[in-house]
């Protein structure tokens, strides 16, 4: 970040949309490799951690947050054509995020609910993933992402090989973790058989159905999870809502699909 | 950007760094004077509080930590506490033990990043953290080392450091067993020797003189250290007045947001003054609190300040220091005190018979405040017979603050002008570390921002 960026090394950016700085937290989250992170690359644009900010260009840039406001859509542009590589971090860049609920919503009534003055507030009517705008070489997962694979994605691309990622459903991070599962032993909802894997299958292993935070898996049978469902006491509504969260758009999208 | 420093000038900075979340600063400079000085806060709206209508009463806690990914419990706490006022629900004993523990590790961690990667590089002339490991490399690993021990202990509880899994209404979705806790007490006793030495390392900075002229609010607990819980508490800034409480239920009614036309943010008042909450309102309200260590460590690092006169209902006498540069003091002694806060919970822990008490939805209105590391959060829904939310009203602290540190700017930036110190450069970094003193959380900006509309404000800087 502030020491003369040694030609070698190349050049990440950290950037941020509409979003809770969690993902990028993430990277700050990892203590035993953050120098080392440092030495490899040059940090040139990480705001949230650093006072000297470079201009592009960017080997590698790791996008945060969803495109939600007039500006956006002009910035999202710039910061693409200044990277060469453009991986999203997390739900909010990847599906629009928890604030994309609002597309589904009417704007005006979401502004007069929270701002008294709501024609002072600039806001797009939706709140979309980053690969709507601009092309993206990799899209990483997860409210919050996992520092794990993270760490993964920024290695990959150090050394030019594509990121080793699994694409499969929690379950098949459960059944490796040895939980019992919820939904056969207890009854539990849980949307693992249908959510993409990436956090180790937490939420079973702290006795609770999972909540669909990485978004669905690459191959999903959503209409066979819903008679489940229905068995451990939800209705269609607290289907749709359990669904319809943090990565809405993609769960949408696979609702419309059907059977993928 | 400057026109000549004595007759009218704009200083403007588009995107602060080393802040969580985005704002920009535009000081309005007329002949020597400071007229205007404003924070634009220009995170993008993500309306929680509209897009909780209709949800089920379980599902607040998940969705408002989604407000703040550096302090998701907290959310996650205030969520509880309010809907479980509203469903007429106490968690006590074991179970409220447990959720401080959880508390304190974010408190840990997210108090750490603030004092090792956020603010000490200004004391130390830094641009970031990996700038002072250069130079301090013994310090950088111990301050990394502190705050993984924070987010070691969130883990545990909760499965993850951002947005943890485990927290419910009424307790946990599981809770760990004493043999799972132990390895923790094994590196908390390291993290009381780390936070010991930062509270001395920090005390060795260089503090410039500064007053933040504002009342002081914080929850009050008694007998402890409030956290998780605690009634509104204020110590006014004049030192005649006593400390005075009110009940969190009218919190709204005390802490009011107005939006204003051609400004950034809502403002928010406490009884039509200006108040700040964190650190600082926290040790005036609870300072004498603190462990006996804790205050040794405080006196040593030369937090000593005159004890306030006790308060009217058993309140004070807490410490106070209004010195906004010291706050990263404060800071080190509240995560001494978290870490051994976390030990004796440990210590004593004996796991609940139920992972949580059952919190049944009836029709209400609840209110849920705790301390989140940057300052009192508060949090009320409404609910239906159904219990789904009908109405919710989120105040993060950094809303609560703006004021202040709006004040706290112009103040400074006053005083330096007075003394003729008037280059940009010079004037910027001030206002950089005068702001980053409050340790502001923009991203929990859930609906205080007011987007710029004046064109000549910049948004923020692009990456090319
Ligand atoms: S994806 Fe989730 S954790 Fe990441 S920034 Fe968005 S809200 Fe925060
Ligand atoms: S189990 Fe599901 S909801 Fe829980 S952390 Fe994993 S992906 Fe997210």
């Amino acid at each position: 970040m502030s020491a003369p960026p040694a030609p070698s090394r190349p050049r990440l950016g950290v950037f941020k949309f509409a979003s809770c700085d969690g993902c990028q937290l993430t990277l700050l989250d990892c203590e035993d490799e953050l120098l080392g992170l440092a030495d490899e690359w040059d940090i040139a644009h990480f705001p949230e951690a650093s006072s000297a900010v470079a201009s592009g260009p960017y080997d590698l840039s790791l996008v945060e947050g969803s495109v939600s406001t007039p500006e956006h859509l002009e910035r999202v542009r710039r910061v693409r054509a200044a990277s060469r590589y453009l991986v999203t971090i997390g739900a909010c860049a990847t599906a629009g995020g928890v604030q994309a609920l609002r597309n589904y919503a009417g704007i005006e009534e979401y502004l007069a609910t929270v701002y008294a003055r709501p024609d002072y507030i600039q806001s797009l009517a939706t709140s979309t993933p980053i690969a709507a705008h601009v092309p993206v070489d990799f899209e990483l997962r997860g409210c919050p992402i996992d520092r794990g694979q993270l760490l993964e994605v920024v290695t990959a691309f150090l050394a030019g090989r594509k990121p080793a990622i699994p694409n499969h459903s929690v379950c098949f991070s459960c059944k490796r973790r040895g939980n019992v599962c919820v939904t056969v032993a207890h009854g539990v909802p849980c949307l693992g058989p249908v959510t993409h894997a990436g956090c180790g299958a937490l939420c079973p292993t702290y006795g609770r159905g999972c909540y669909g935070c990485f978004g669905p898996a690459d191959t999903t049978n959503l209409p066979a999870l819903v008679p489940l469902m229905h068995r451990d006491g939800m209705d269609d509504a607290d289907i749709a809502r359990y669904l319809h969260t943090f990565n809405v758009t993609a769960f949408t999208a696979v609702e419309e699909e059907g059977p993928g | 950007m400057s026109q000549s420093p004595d007759t009218s000038r704009i200083l403007s900075v588009p995107a602060l760094t080393r802040v969580e979340g985005e704002t920009a600063l535009r000081l309005r400079i007329h002949d020597r004077t400071v007229t205007e000085a404003r924070l634009s806060i220009y995170e993008a709206p993500r309306f929680f509080e509209a897009l909780l209508r209709g949800r089920a009463h379980t599902e607040p806690p998940d969705l408002t930590s989604r407000i703040c990914g550096i302090c998701p419990v907290a959310y996650q706490l205030s969520a509880c506490r309010a809907v479980e006022d509203a469903c007429g629900v106490d968690v006590d004993g074991r179970l409220a033990r447990l959720r401080r523990l959880l508390y304190c590790g974010e408190w840990i961690e997210s108090q750490t990043l603030h004092i090792y990667l956020l603010h000490a590089p200004d004391f130390l002339g830094h641009d970031d953290v990996i700038g002072m490991s250069r130079s301090e490399p013994a310090h950088v690993r111990r301050g990394l080392r502190l705050k993984q021990t924070g987010n070691a202990v969130v883990e545990l509880l909760g499965g993850r450091a951002v947005h943890p899994v485990s927290v419910r209404l009424g307790g946990f979705h599981r809770t760990p067993t004493r043999t799972e806790l132990r390895p923790l007490a094994e590196r908390l006793r390291v993290a009381l020797d780390d936070a010991w030495d930062t509270v001395q390392w920090v005390a060795g900075f260089d503090f410039p003189d500064a007053e933040c002229e504002a009342d002081l609010l914080a929850l009050a607990e008694p007998g402890t250290y409030a956290i998780e819980s605690g009634v509104p508490t204020v110590v006014p800034y004049d030192a005649t007045h006593p400390a005075w409480s009110f009940p969190l239920r009218t919190f709204c009614d005390h802490v009011t947001e107005t939006q204003v036309p051609h400004s950034t943010a809502l403002h928010s008042r406490l009884d039509g003054r200006r108040h700040l909450t964190g650190s600082l309102a926290r040790y005036a309200v609870s300072g004498h609190l603190l462990s006996p260590t804790a205050l040794e460590a405080a006196a040593a690092a030369g937090l000593d300040d005159p004890p306030l006169r006790e308060g009217r209902d058993g309140t004070g006498p807490g410490t106070v220091c209004r010195n906004p540069f010291r706050s990263i003091l404060v800071r080190a002694v509240e995560v001494f005190y978290a870490v051994e806060e976390a030990l004796r919970i440990i210590t004593e822990y004996e796991r609940p018979a139920s992972p949580y008490v059952p919190v049944p939805a009836r029709s209400g209105v609840g209110h849920g405040a705790t301390e989140a590391p940057r300052g009192l959060l508060y949090h009320r829904y409404a609910f239906d017979g159904e219990g789904r939310v009908t109405d919710a009203r989120i105040i993060p602290p950094t809303a609560q603050n703006q004021g202040a540190i709006e004040e706290d700017l112009r103040r400074s930036v006053q005083a330096a002008l007075d003394r003729g110190q008037d280059a940009e450069a010079e004037l910027t970094r001030l206002c950089e570390r005068v702001i980053r003193n409050h340790d502001p959380c923009i991203s929990c900006s859930a609906h205080f921002l007011d987007l710029n509309l004046e064109t000549a404000c910049p948004h923020p800087t692009g990456p090319a």
